[in-house]
């Protein structure tokens, strides 16, 4: 398992260096200083390294390192083996078949459409098929969680599933469900236009099955930083999980409001009435209502645990956190971060405030804050303890972790602060803004600071990288590294039964995306001509 | 006060504004959205993306004074018509679509924020009060000269 698991965060690792490579080059190129003729051999243009970046860290980096780490987790929180090693393989050797068959057009220049490739850009075939042989990786990762949770069911009839591996269990279970829209829109649409076997697409319907599971997407990449920041972080900051049972009731809601609110990324889409937006809408202020106990949650964890530690007041308890691990560091700084994130969002949501902001600079400074910072400084955090623990050496250096992790906020609050402002002033994004003939003189200040927070993000990353590879080449002292699970104030017995169920969850689930994707996914595939052309022009 | 009460009625007290924030906040939502008549984009109808050059001629119409129709085709990498000339105080009927691949047309500034998909027409309306050079800008990537895909909005 922990070979498995190791192999993930390596594939996992090498996508986010290149991810971060070619985020560098843009950051540099909002600046005006354009660096792509000199990589020209490699990254033909803008747009194949925004593509790049964009592929290998939200797709790549994300996904292996949730399918290496959350089955990892929910093992050891049940104290059983994965039902089945072999399978554990199976499912990482498919992904990893499906990222390289996906890589070769991607790094060929065969597949410059983004990491949503919305059609009827046409993107080669082998990159559509690879993607869907990553996704149905996935797929067998969740299989392999529910029968181990199964087995170990059996032999504990009556006790509470442990926190972690509830919450691993919720984070694949909605993902398998999210992700049949992207499966519907690979299988049916893009993989047999691509071959050739159809003539045409519809770029609507692509639009409406991507974003089925294009959002959910995201509380696939951010509940396993929930994991670790509910159930591990607590006790690394010295301090117990403030309630177990609240812990469980967000997931739940997270399982159940995930999927039926991605018309909110299609506010400006025609097609769509706007009575259906209103309702996504609601479904998406809904979720905010686990987010907000989580948020509580977190902040009432930190503190018990800083005030186990000698900290006073109202606030001041918080410099009494355990600073100098970078694990700890990191995560608490992604979650002050990502409440910057979340206000962003709730702005994106809010239906005709989208007006200003949908496909402007604001959005990539909303998920920078996010998947950028949430996410991955989070992940990085958690690598911080792992990666040791995997190799049995201890990090290579704290003091060069914790330099990395202040480098990376306070570059992260420069480049998307930048990014920010830019949208509200109108910026497009995705978009090699420096030979745009719309420049504006007012945004100049803006596009500088987003180059210099993009290379101290660069320099941060690099730190990363070296502390990480050093760690597990040249690191000599062993470590004696146990997994911080966190207990509870309030423990698993004061949770409900109903919370440990499924079915009525999974009903609820299915039913909430019957009503809010049911009518108009039947309007579309019922008057869908499917005869638009595809073409390649990048 | 036994200790699992006390956590309890904790739990209580971050439950209730945890509803009461977001509920607040859509009221707030609801009552702009309806009260202030700003609107998103709906659904305005299907068009044969492959047959627009004869079933939409695109230009400037004058409806009525102050009140204009503007037939926008959004084509790699250009706007068709590129150059839009209304007096101040115009209220202008965008009616728009893609003649290939995803386009936006987004106007900074103006509540002018719609995506252009081949197969669907678009319907904005929006109010010229400023006069002024306004950018009318494509604000999703359509291949590799995306960025110089704009136009202009001259209001006077």
């Amino acid at each position: 398992m922990n070979r498995l698991t190791a192999a993930y965060l390596a594939v996992a690792l090498v996508a986010l260096f290149g991810g971060v490579v070619t985020g560098a080059l843009q950051a540099l190129e909002h600046a005006g200083v354009n660096l792509y003729p000199a990589v020209a051999a490699v990254v033909k243009s803008y747009y194949h390294g925004l593509t790049l970046h964009g592929v290998l860290n939200v797709l790549v980096w994300t996904t292996f390192f949730i399918s290496g780490f959350v089955p990892w987790i929910a093992v050891r929180a049940l104290e059983v083996p994965l039902a089945s090693l072999r399978l554990g393989w199976a499912a990482f050797g498919l992904m990893t078949a499906g990222l390289v068959l996906a890589a070769v057009p991607l790094m060929g220049n065969a597949a410059t459409v983004m990491f949503t490739f919305y059609a009827p850009l046409k993107a080669h075939w082998a990159f559509y098929i690879g993607l869907t042989l990553v996704v149905v990786g996935t797929w067998l990762v969740t299989l392999n969680l529910v029968i181990t949770h199964r087995a170990w069911r059996a032999r504990n009839p009556e006790t509470r599933t442990p926190l972690a591996a509830f919450m691993s269990l919720v984070t694949f279970v909605m993902w398998t469900i999210a992700s049949l829209g992207l499966a519907a829109e690979m299988l049916f649409m893009l993989i047999p236009w691509s071959l050739g076997l159809m003539a045409g697409t519809d770029a609507l319907l692509a639009r409406v099955l991507f974003w089925f599971t294009g959002h959910p997407i995201v509380y696939f990449w951010l509940l396993p930083a929930y994991i670790s920041w509910y159930t591990l972080v607590p006790r690394q900051a010295g301090g117990k999980l403030f309630s177990d049972p609240l812990a469980r009731v967000s997931f739940v809601l997270f399982l159940v409001l995930s999927t039926p609110l991605g018309f909110h990324h299609q506010f400006t889409d025609p097609g769509i009435g706007e009575g259906w937006k209103l309702l996504h809408a609601f479904i998406t202020f809904a979720v905010f209502f686990p987010s907000l106990l989580t948020f509580f949650s977190l902040v009432a964890s930190l503190e018990n645990g800083a005030r186990a530690r000698g900290g006073k007041g109202w606030v001041a308890w918080f410099g009494k956190l355990p600073w100098g691990d970078p694990s700890l560091a990191a995560q608490v700084l992604a979650m002050i971060l990502f409440a910057f994130g979340g206000i962003g969002g709730l702005i994106n949501a809010s239906f005709t405030m989208n007006l200003v902001v949908h496909n402007t600079a604001w959005i990539p400074g909303h998920l920078h804050l996010t998947v950028g910072t949430a996410v991955t400084l989070t992940f990085m955090g958690i690598t911080y303890w792992l990666v040791p623990l995997l190799r049995g050496r201890q990090l290579w250096s704290r003091r060069l972790a914790l330099i990395q992790v202040w480098l990376w906020v306070v570059g992260m609050a420069i480049f998307s602060n930048a990014q920010h402002r830019l949208g509200l002033m109108g910026m497009p994004r995705r978009t090699m803004i420096s030979a745009a003939p719309y420049l504006q003189s007012e945004w100049q200040s803006a596009l500088q600071l987003v180059g210099i927070g993009g290379t101290i993000l660069f320099v941060s990353a690099m730190l990363y990288f070296a502390n990480i590879v050093l760690t597990v080449v040249a690191s000599r002292e062993p470590a004696a590294v146990e997994v911080p699970f966190a207990e509870a104030l309030s423990g698993p017995e004061h949770a409900p039964a109903i919370l440990d169920r499924w079915r009525p969850w999974l009903v609820l689930t299915v039913v909430l995306i019957a009503i809010a994707y049911g009518p108009v996914l039947v309007r579309l595939i019922a008057t869908t001509p499917f005869n638009t052309p595809g073409l390649r022009v990048w | 006060m036994r200790r699992g009460t006390t956590i309890y009625l904790y739990e209580l007290a971050w439950i209730l504004p945890s509803i009461a924030i977001p509920v607040g906040m859509l009221v707030a939502l609801v009552v702009t959205a309806f009260g202030a008549g700003v609107h998103v984009p709906s659904d305005a109808g299907r068009i044969d993306s492959t047959r627009v050059a004869e079933t939409f001629p695109t230009g400037v119409y004058e409806l009525a004074p102050g009140q204009y129709e503007v037939r926008l085709l959004g084509q790699i990498w250009t706007f068709a018509p590129n150059e839009i000339r209304v007096p101040r105080g115009s209220t202008v009927h965008f009616w728009a679509t893609s003649k290939d691949v995803v386009h936006g047309l987004f106007i900074p500034h103006a509540n002018v924020n719609v995506m252009l998909l081949p197969g669907q027409l678009a319907h904005v309306t929006a109010r010229f009060d400023t006069p002024g050079v306004y950018p009318i800008i494509c604000h999703e990537y359509c291949g590799i000269a995306h960025h110089v895909m704009a136009g202009k909005m001259v209001v006077e």
